[in-house]
């Protein structure tokens, strides 16, 4: 079978009919409740377990002919992964694909959020690979249902209690916890807890899949999401005494390049497509050298 | 100058293509026939198939081919290609009394109606390496024809021998099993706690490696439930649907199966009388480990509605479940292999934050001092 | 029947049965704010089965158990919703374990051990928490350098003494406590003796205590419940019982309590 035929033996974006079915119901039901985990029967996809399966199950399941899809992973458009799934979408559902935040409706990420404000008529689609907040306090399923069911979340503040005792201040820099619509604790996937207030009252419709664990969740537009933290100890969210070398922003996640073996190094945005905007625009970082940026360069 | 990674797309275009070249190997080396791998490594089959929750022998040999002879590979590519398979229906329940035998023991009696029956095993080979195989110089096989025909309906040593006295703990039926849909863990998500269907459903699918280890765990005291093996059947069976506008079976072919019934001692407890209990295994083709390993492992989780104390690995059922399927393991284990820069940057900050404090907190003690 | 109002905990034709064997069979008793009921008997009487009924932890077989709520006055903590009843168990009530090690989280420091029931209920001050929990400790004779040590580090009387605080952080008003000097020697229980004691006259808790040390029995409560083999044999004010014995098996028990 050549890749062409391959593709056209399967229907749009991959899932069948009725199994888009069954995720969308879940889908609503999430949306109904925010923050609550809906369990839904994830299907195997051809892609492994731990790779997105989740994310890509909801992205197939809301997508349409009309949409326009960005996939990124750690921020960037163009890791293996985000490019693997991208193509995936590409080539099952045949939808034009984006690396510009502005330009895309539907946005599929790995452990980020996009620097750029979304909108109404986005959809961000997060991957999850443990979607219960409380696992790691009690791994018992039956025991973490009925905690979320009776909102006795006392053990999650301890943890938080035990790093301040400890370290002066909580120790938590992703998969930072967060209380929903003052109701359900929720894991906001690994993302760095930089990104936490980006999900709070986001204009933007939020799905979270997590295909190993068979869980979806939800935050509709607009909906309250907290970090947890104590009155006298506020959350607080990381700082960088440096800027971005290539863009010169301040106010972004920064990644740090290693740039030989004696310790140079230097930060840039994690989000690739936030910094070539702001390249383009001429914004220049410290290390930018004289060439302007462009992709083509780049590559 | 700094330039950000790109080219992703292309690296990963390459990448398959040398994974092309390192599967087919030296070319200069005859290139494998699916059906030589359905034939002659049978056993692989048999797992990729029991794994892979799918039925189909030629697939099977065609993801072992692809997947390099990975197994867990080849069950992965085999439930990616079943998951998007339209559903029909679901079959009658297989008879296995029924079965066309080819091998068949019990461990319990020394003889019994319909004999014992050794069919291909290895069980009494001296594992010594065969180097006529690596000549490929094996001679014509030939088997001798049995003098008797064996029993047509052989009895079956749990419901048909020890139930006489009643000795063995029954299977309950349901009143209306009719109406009783089984669970299909491939259609609905694991929920706790689980009935025995799902149970069964799941350690079938499990790996054969977490299995056997776990039913070995079982033997070796935790949790030991003293079992023999009852009977193990290996050979053929009709599979039968009723399709609606008919209302009556139809035989839609035969599949190869391996069926374990263990006997279990059990002393009796608060809620059970002393008795000996049962564990169930199966497969498709042929796989006496994981029958056995999945038996042994199916009682242990049967321990609670029994009333026994619930303290090893093997009784715990969420414990085992949410862990057999390969599947998900290999992906969640391998997914650390993914760039994860943004969550290590976060540690890299904080690491640094907090050894920043612990020496800024030492410097003050000393100047104190 | 003007005095139920005032009645904690009461305790009607409460039976539990295992199978056909009996674990406890027909209790009734009311238990009074301020007071402290001791129930004594061997291992196997019924005692600790009594207790897991009452405390909401085992369904009984039959009969009921009503706690006097705050809100709705006497009501069957078996026909409360779950919610409400963790609510009552993590709030107005406590129980100490025999075993430490099952009462507290032996992986967290002793300050967020005590810390846990007011996060519980809703405290989000860590000044407040922590200063509310270096009080408890110094209240059960730990030395606030040892707050944030892990309860591992502690000595079985020191980890008795932290169950203790981290449930009475919250201010409850039944404790149910089974055998909590079980595990210690016997300098150390006495020690534990008096503080409890102290505790229990102080803060005017209500408490039902399982044992089968019958010293223990006399020094803590004010009335006694004797256990045989499920049944409750005699009953009435502690110096009756243990002076003035009725029953055979209580004459037995406080005998070989005389001999040793």
């Amino acid at each position: 079978m050549t890749e062409q035929q391959t593709a056209d033996s399967y229907n749009f974006a991959y899932l069948d009919e009725q199994t888009k079915r069954m995720i969308r119901r879940a889908l609503l039901k999430a949306v109904a409740i925010p923050g609550y985990q809906v369990p839904f029967a994830g299907r195997e996809m051809p892609m492994p377990y731990g790779w997105g399966t989740g994310g890509v199950q909801v992205t197939a399941a809301v997508i349409g002919p009309e949409d326009t899809l960005k996939v990124i992973d750690q921020g960037s458009d163009d890791t293996t992964n985000a490019v693997s799934i991208r193509n995936f979408f590409a080539k099952t559902a045949g939808v034009p694909t984006t690396d510009k935040t502005a330009e895309a409706t539907l946005i599929q990420t790995r452990h980020r959020i996009p620097e750029k404000d979304l909108r109404e008529d986005q959809i961000l689609v997060y991957q999850v690979p443990i979607p219960e907040p409380l696992r790691f306090l009690e791994p018992r399923e039956t025991e973490t249902r009925k905690m979320h069911a009776l909102e006795e979340y006392g053990l999650m503040h301890v943890k938080l209690y035990e790093d301040i005792a400890r370290h002066g201040h909580i120790a938590t820099t992703y998969a930072y916890p967060v209380l929903v619509n003052d109701r359900y604790v929720m894991d906001p996937s690994p993302i760095p807890k930089f990104d936490n207030p980006k999900m709070n009252d986001m204009a933007a419709l939020q799905l979270f899949g997590a295909g190993r664990e068979k869980r979806i969740y939800a935050l509709p537009p607009y909906t309250k999401v907290k970090s947890l933290d104590f009155e006298d100890h506020p959350f607080v969210i990381q700082k960088w005494d440096d800027i971005c070398g290539m863009c010169g922003a301040d106010n972004t996640f920064l990644d740090e390049v290693i740039l030989d073996d004696v310790g140079s190094r230097m930060f840039v945005c994690s989000d690739s497509d936030h910094c070539n905007e702001r390249q383009a625009a001429g914004h220049r970082g410290p290390q930018n050298g004289d060439a302007s940026y462009t992709p083509e360069a780049a590559e | 100058m700094y330039v950000a990674v790109k080219g992703g797309e292309r690296a990963i275009e390459n990448a398959h293509k040398l994974l092309a070249e390192y599967r087919r190997g030296d070319q200069n080396v005859p290139e494998l026939d699916i059906r030589q791998i359905e034939e002659q490594m049978s056993l692989a089959v048999s797992r990729v198939m029991t794994e892979g929750s799918l039925y189909d022998k030629e697939l099977a040999a065609l993801a072992i081919k692809q997947a390099r002879g990975d197994l867990i590979e080849a069950i992965f590519l085999m439930r990616a290609y079943r998951t998007t398979l339209p559903r029909f229906g679901y079959s009658a329940p297989i008879e296995t009394s029924k079965m066309q035998i080819s091998r068949r023991i019990s461990a319990t009696y020394k003889d019994l109606p319909g004999g014992q029956v050794l069919g291909p095993t290895f069980d009494y080979t001296h594992r010594l390496l065969d180097f006529t195989l690596a000549a490929n110089g094996e001679s014509e096989i030939t088997t001798d024809e049995a003098d008797t025909r064996l029993d047509q309906n052989m009895p079956r040593v749990l419901d048909d021998l020890l139930r006489h006295e009643g000795l063995i703990q029954p299977e309950e039926r349901p009143e209306n099993e009719e109406l009783e849909t089984v669970g299909d863990l491939t259609r609905e998500p694991l929920e706790y706690p689980a009935n025995r269907d799902i149970r069964l459903q799941n350690l079938a699918r499990g790996d054969e490696g977490f299995i056997l280890s776990l039913g070995y765990s079982t033997q070796r005291g935790y949790a030991r439930n003293h079992a023999f093996v009852g009977e193990i059947r290996y050979g053929e069976v009709a599979v039968e649907l009723i399709p609606e506008e008919l209302g009556f079976a139809i035989d839609i072919g035969d599949i190869e199966i391996t069926e374990c019934e263990n006997v279990n001692q059990f002393k009796g407890s608060k809620s059970a009388p002393p008795q000996f209990t049962r564990g169930y295994g199966l497969t498709f083709g042929q796989n006496e480990r994981k029958v056995i390993a999945m038996a042994l492992v199916d009682r242990a989780l049967r321990d609670k509605e029994l009333g026994e104390e619930i303290i090893a690995p093997a009784q715990d059922e969420e414990f085992v479940l949410s862990h057999s399927d390969n599947i998900e393991a290999t992906g969640f284990v391998e997914h650390i292999k993914l760039p994860h820069y943004v969550d290590f940057q976060s540690e890299l900050e904080l690491v640094r934050k907090m050894r920043r404090e612990t020496t800024e907190k030492q410097a003050a003690q000393q100047a104190a001092e | 029947m003007s005095m139920n109002r005032e009645i904690l905990l009461r305790v009607e034709n409460l039976t539990q049965m295992y199978g056909d064997r009996i674990g406890c069979k027909d209790v009734n008793f009311d238990l009074w704010p301020g007071e402290v009921l001791g129930i004594v008997g061997e291992s196997g009487s019924g005692k600790s089965t009594l207790l897991n009924c009452i405390s909401a932890q085992l369904q009984p077989t039959s009969g009921s158990v009503s706690y006097n709520t705050r809100a709705d006055g006497l009501k069957d903590i078996y026909h409360m919703i779950e919610p409400e009843r963790r609510l009552l168990m993590r709030t107005d009530w406590a129980f100490v374990h025999q075993n430490p090690r099952d009462g507290l989280r032996m992986n967290v420091s002793a300050g967020a051990n005590v810390g846990e029931r007011l996060m519980a209920v809703g405290d989000r001050h860590y000044g407040n928490i922590r200063n509310t929990a270096e009080d408890w400790l110094s209240r059960v004779e730990i030395q606030d350098n040892r707050l944030d040590d892990l309860p591992s580090t502690f000595s079985g009387g020191m980890q008795q003494r932290l169950q203790i605080a981290r449930n009475l952080v919250t201010g409850p008003r039944l404790v149910f406590m089974d055998e909590p000097t079980g595990g210690l020697d016997v300098s150390v229980q006495a020690k534990l003796l008096d503080l409890l004691r102290s505790l229990v006259r102080n803060l005017g808790l209500s408490v039902i205590i399982v044992t089968h040390d019958l010293a223990v029995a006399r020094l803590l409560s004010h009335r006694l419940m004797v256990m045989q083999r499920g049944h409750v044999v005699e009953s009435g004010l502690t110096d009756q019982v243990l002076d003035d014995p009725q029953h055979p098996y209580t004459q037995l028990l406080v005998s070989s309590i005389l001999q040793t």
